[in-house]
């Protein structure tokens, strides 16, 4: 499959609140601290349309915000991919389901689609361009960078892929332990660019361990939340690396990224 | 890289008119709807429903009990028609399985397990240990589901867009086709009543407490269904019989999380980007699936896109009345039916559908026809703005 080209980046995780600050990270140059989400305040959503969103949509936005910082884009087709989606508003829906006369939420109703964070993405950006939202559960980055990829190459756009996933609440959550909130955005280009951090081949169908991250509380990060199963890839781009890496797919499957420094 | 026709060289639905090809379409010729009262459940609200029969009494494969849950139920029980099963098995031995791409999509999965343990939770609000989410309940679940049953192993994921889910798999095949990722794919959509959903569009005040009326001047809602649709695509080149996918269009509304643009500009788009895809001239299609919910704003966004990219003259109509919505199937389950009217050029009319609102303008079909087309689209948009229209040709 031909290469693509990231030319942004946007994370959000805990003790991570930008690329920024993840890179340095990433690179040795700054400590890591895992504590708290930082607070969530995607300004991009107008402050009516972001009261009415959840956690899970606030952090997809957050990370999409930050990597459109530094680049704008008239318009992008965007490849939204989470393990589970947003199960807080599951868990708010069955309780209502539970009780008498049925009482959901419009609100929760409307946004317990799966693309309700794209959804937004579209509103607050203006952007018309296709918009996929999918799920390939433990391997959903390795699914969604493979699909925006495969878009970015075919239709010979760029795309933007944003990966974000929250931990299960209430009595939910013991079918899903340890799971943090953690979002990444990357914009990938079929072509390269000045703008163009790293070149990224996919290499579905190859397999291999896990590659795995040096820092004990990363890898614990990365080992339990599918979109941090992005972390070995923004550490190489942090560290300017040429490095074979082999992310989660799907079940029992890997994908090999071989990614390069430009520039 | 060039967007080539996909053949569609095997086919089968699943849906309130019974399973398999033939007996949509007897159905469809001899004017019989899916729909019923609503008796899912203990649910108390006064609409009409599209449920598929027999899904409670047919458990799954033993080797695959870890996957139990309606949506799955309704998935092995569709795949089961009209020789699918033999025509993709017969592919895996052409391709190879780990050549064959699976593209599922759906808008709620399994959801209707998580209720049901909810309904079963202890003194302590303690979920039942038998509750199995990672393979019933998880928006992915329905292609491992189906991965695993079909054996096969190439790429695959779940698309998850609301009403567009399983229009967009069509796209997506396309796409991996034209990579070079794979050498053939399955794609398909399912969904299943659940109470997420008919108490969900409910509290939007968008469920009919009659039989829903597509393009009526008296339409108020819609009517939930539950359906499953397989479809098997494989590059033109490769021979045999089949249709042809000659072309897709997406795109965003950028507009509002649950209501359409109302001058349906997403839904213009999408249209328009199929037919160029396709390099086919608006006047060369010859019918319309419509999206056609029967809600108020869907229909009249949805007539002013067709007026705007095809005029008043090509014939349109939705199966909804039919069917029910069923919401992230309805992509392919209605992809199949165009399909079917291409085929045998039985255009299927809008049932339900008594006078057409004056202000709408698209040729609505209120009595089904005969006639012969060589091309045509479906039509998918769902919340969030999220958009998709299909265009199919006949392979003379």
């Amino acid at each position: 499959m031909k290469p693509v080209y990231i030319e942004a980046i946007g994370v959000v995780g805990p003790g991570l609140e930008s690329w920024q600050q993840a890179a340095a990270i990433l690179a040795g140059d700054s400590e890591y601290h895992a504590c708290e989400l930082p607070a969530l305040k995607p300004t991009m959503l107008k402050p009516n349309e972001r009261r009415r969103t959840t956690l899970t949509i606030k952090l997809a936005l957050q990370a999409v915000q930050d990597a459109l910082a530094s680049n704008s884009y008239p318009d992008l087709s965007t490849v939204f991919t989470s393990s589970d989606g947003d199960m807080d508003i599951v868990d708010r829906i069955c309780q209502a389901l539970c009780l008498p006369d049925h009482p959901v939420s419009p609100t929760f109703f409307h946004n317990s689609v799966h693309n309700a964070p794209a959804g937004y993405c579209s509103i607050a950006t203006g952007f018309h361009a296709p918009s996929t939202s999918l799920s390939g559960l433990n391997g959903s980055f390795a699914a969604g960078l493979l699909d925006a990829a495969v878009q970015a190459v075919v239709e010979r756009q760029p795309v933007m892929l944003v990966a974000y996933d929250t931990p299960w609440p209430g009595a939910l959550n013991r079918f899903r332990q340890r799971r943090s909130p953690f979002g990444v955005a990357l914009v990938l280009h079929p072509q390269t660019s000045a703008q163009s951090f790293a070149e990224l081949t996919l290499l579905p169908g190859a397999g291999g361990d896990e590659s795995k991250m040096a820092d004990s509380r990363l890898e614990q990060l990365r080992a339990d939340t599918p979109a941090a199963a992005s972390l070995p890839l923004l550490e190489a781009i942090a560290n300017n690396s040429t490095v074979r890496l082999v992310l989660p797919y799907l079940v029992d499957e890997q994908i090999a990224v071989e990614v390069r420094p430009c520039n | 890289m060039p967007i080539s026709p996909i053949r569609i060289t095997a086919y089968t639905l699943t849906n309130a008119l019974g399973s398999g090809v033939d007996a949509s379409l007897h159905a469809l010729q001899s004017g019989r709807s899916g729909l019923r009262p609503c008796d899912f459940q203990d649910v108390d609200l006064s609409t009409w429903i599209g449920r598929v029969d027999g899904i409670e009494g047919q458990p799954l494969p033993a080797a695959l009990s870890r996957f139990e849950c309606r949506n799955n139920r309704l998935a092995h029980l569709a795949l089961q028609a009209d020789g699918f099963i033999e025509r993709v098995d017969d592919a895996v031995c052409r391709y190879g399985a780990d050549r064959i791409a699976l593209f599922m999509g759906t808008s709620t999965s399994g959801i209707g397990a998580t209720e049901e343990a909810y309904r079963r939770r202890d003194g302590h609000g303690n979920l039942p240990d038998d509750f199995q989410p990672a393979t019933t309940h998880v928006i992915y679940s329905i292609t491992d589901f189906v991965r695993s049953y079909l054996q096969l192993k190439g790429a695959a994921l779940t698309v998850s867009t609301a009403c567009s889910s399983s229009a967009k798999v069509f796209a997506a095949a396309q796409r991996y086709l034209a990579a070079g990722l794979c050498d053939a794919a399955v794609v398909g959509g399912v969904d299943t009543l659940c109470l997420t959903t008919l108490y969900g569009f409910n509290s939007l005040d968008l469920v009919s407490s009659r039989r829903c009326k597509p393009w009526d001047a008296n339409r108020n809602g819609i009517n939930i269904g539950e359906g499953a649709g397989f479809a098997l695509l494989e590059p033109e080149q490769a021979g045999g019989k089949g249709s042809l996918l000659l072309g897709s269009g997406e795109s965003s509304d950028a507009y509002h999380i649950s209501t359409p643009h109302p001058e349906g500009r997403g839904a213009a788009l999408a249209m328009r980007l199929a037919l160029s895809q396709a390099g086919v001239a608006a006047d060369g299609v010859g019918y319309i699936n419509l999206h056609g919910t029967a809600t108020p704003s869907n229909d009249a966004a949805e007539d002013a896109a067709v007026m705007q990219v095809f005029g008043g003259q090509i014939p349109c109509s939705s199966t909804k009345g039919w069917t029910g919505h069923t919401l992230g199937a309805a992509g392919a389950i209605e992809a199949i039916f165009t399909l079917m009217a291409l085929e045998s050029g039985f255009l299927p009319c809008s049932l339900n559908t008594e006078q057409q609102d004056e202000a709408l303008s698209a040729n609505l079909l209120l009595e089904s026809v005969q006639q012969d087309i060589a091309c045509a689209m479906s039509n998918s948009f769902g919340f969030g703005g999220n958009n998709c229209s299909l265009l199919f040709g006949c392979d003379r």
